[in-house]
């Protein structure tokens, strides 16, 4: 069984991004950039897959610029067999990035395909979905646990009142949530295995998709900043103030 | 032009996050009509028909809608999409599943979590935690969007009178099974619509002293309770409480974080809230830089002395 994990490189989850002064954007220039979170959790449940023996390969893909191929070889450092980078420097959109994960699973085939529920720079929560639906494929977002059990999955999700199970029929695809696990560090020895491990690149054209951007981004802006207000000394003053000054108890 | 908002509710009544994506459309222009799929939904439909300012509800009833399939929520909205401009669900669980398997379908973009309706089609919605603010237009001839609930007022549940049509439910894609559920029990108000929250952090230590501490503030308030991140992982409190980029987004009149630090991602689910007291020993904890009211100390003290001073 194959298991196809997309990886997205965004900018590192600590780093405060400012709005550029223009308003064109977010200045992610001299950023520290990483594998966006929730696709880490989704190659380490692959890879925990298939060192259960579920799997049999992991394939890791990225579609972006060159340097996605740094967010490939972390992939292959967690335990991902091999890498694909669908190399384009044009803005990339969830559609067009759905169409070409759609042309790499007719093309390999995996049986499960799982990837982030959402990246935390656009947060749109959409590929995976998207993904869904152009495959004509059944899924379960925000899974907390996984269990393969023949050619069916097992998925727990985290929704909005708890928990919700769904089983899958195989092939399907997964988003995952903060819960499913938590991915390993990677060591020296298997960040040089990486490096060895195939890697190949490939053009969105010849995947035979348009990848155009449909929403046009007309200005990007600050969000209304709260200002610190007063600190309290004790509880009477607390209640004192939320009873006259707020008036919300 | 017309707009169709996807209901989300429990088969007897209409949840609240409806009625603020309702308004959504509203302000996308045209007629509004709601979709609501479900299995034995006739009371949903009648709640959503008293909706104010929606014109029609398309009731669609079946064995297939029973659980709220993504596959076959999709396929339902699909069969009834055509002749609307704008197709709009809350960004609920729900909607946020349900929503890019339609928008891939029709071949157009999705506009995610909009927060403003800036023409009918411009849009502005959260991006980076919330730490900018995109302004969008989508050039495709059919929206789809999930609205953020806290970005647009409730519509009035009541004084409405939309007809409600019946339409064939979808025959089910055999795909995918509902197999079981398990959703926490509890009379307090849905965190998403709470006046007040009560929310615990890291600093609580225990499952235990998180229902010890937490739980009598909340039921003194009557708030509903809500969690960090860090207390969620830590097993102190149950996934669906956590809030924050990636759960809950929140914006009560009051909203009372005790032993939280301040976590961006946190931060970026409460941050409207209209005001913030938070509880913490570290004078130096982010959370203090939005609160309105902050108290610098010891939470297990303080926490029992607020309740008793309610």
């Amino acid at each position: 069984m194959i298991i196809l994990v997309p990886v997205k490189r965004a900018v590192d989850y600590n780093v405060k991004v400012r709005v550029k002064s223009d308003g064109t954007g977010v200045d992610v220039a001299n950023v520290k950039m990483s594998m966006n979170p929730f696709d880490e959790i989704a190659v380490e449940e692959a890879v925990r897959l298939k060192e259960k023996g579920v799997a049999t390969e992991v394939i890791a893909v990225s579609c972006g610029v060159a340097q996605c191929q740094e967010t490939l070889r972390t992939a292959m450092a967690i335990g991902a067999d091999r890498g694909i980078l669908v190399e384009t420097s044009a803005e990339l959109q969830p559609l067009a990035v759905a169409k070409l994960l759609k042309a790499l699973v007719d093309k390999e085939q995996p049986s499960l395909i799982i990837l982030g529920k959402q990246a935390i720079d656009d947060d749109a929560n959409q590929t995976g979905q998207m993904l869904a639906a152009l495959a004509d494929l059944p899924q379960a977002t925000f899974a907390s646990k996984v269990d393969v059990a023949g050619d069916k999955v097992n998925v727990t999700r985290e929704v909005d009142g708890g928990l919700e199970t769904l089983a899958l029929s195989l092939p399907a695809v997964i988003t995952t949530d903060l819960r499913l696990n938590e991915p390993r560090y990677v060591t020296l020895p298997n960040i040089m295995k990486a490096k060895k491990k195939p890697l190949d690149i490939i053009n969105p054209d010849a995947l035979g998709v348009d990848v155009a951007p449909r929403l046009k981004t007309l200005k990007v802006a600050e969000p209304p900043q709260r200002s610190a207000g007063v600190k309290v000394p004790d509880v009477a003053a607390l209640v004192e103030k939320l009873k006259n000054e707020a008036k919300v108890i | 032009m017309s707009a169709l908002v996807i209901a989300e509710h429990d088969n007897t009544s209409i949840k609240s996050a409806t009625l603020n994506a309702v308004t959504a459309a509203q302000a996308c222009g045209g007629d509004v009509h709601v979709l609501v799929a479900g299995q034995g939904a006739a009371g949903a439909a009648d709640a959503a028909a008293r909706i104010s300012g929606v014109v029609k509800v398309v009731h669609a009833d079946g064995q297939s809608l029973k659980d709220g399939l993504a596959e076959n929520v999709a396929a339902q909205v699909l069969a009834i999409a055509g002749g609307y401009s704008h197709i709009l669900f809350p960004a609920t669980a729900m909607g946020k599943s349900v929503a890019p398997r339609v928008a891939a379908k029709l071949d157009v973009c999705q506009i995610s979590d909009i927060t403003k309706v800036g023409g009918p089609d411009i849009f502005e919605r959260p991006i980076y935690a919330g730490n900018a603010i995109a302004t969008v237009q989508s050039g495709d001839a059919v929206k789809v969007i999930t609205v953020r609930t806290t970005g647009f007022d409730a519509a009035v549940a009541t004084g409405g009178s939309a007809v409600v049509e019946t339409v064939a439910a979808v025959v089910d894609g055999g795909k995918s099974r509902f197999v079981g559920r398990e959703l926490s029990k509890s009379d307090r108000p849905e965190l998403t619509a709470a006046k007040i929250i009560v929310s615990g952090g890291r600093a609580l230590g225990s499952a235990e002293k998180f229902q010890e501490i937490i739980t009598p503030l909340a039921d003194k308030l009557g708030a509903a309770i809500g969690a960090s991140r860090a207390a969620v992982d830590a097993g102190y409190a149950s996934n669906d409480l956590q809030v924050g980029q990636t759960g809950k987004i929140v914006a009560p009149r009051l909203y009372i974080a005790a032993g939280i630090s301040g976590a961006i991602q946190h931060m970026a689910g409460m941050k409207d809230s209209k005001v913030i007291v938070a509880i913490n020993k570290d004078p130096e904890a982010p959370i203090f830089s939005i609160a309105d009211y902050g108290l610098e100390a010891d939470l297990f003290q303080v926490v029992p002395e607020l309740i008793n001073a309610l």
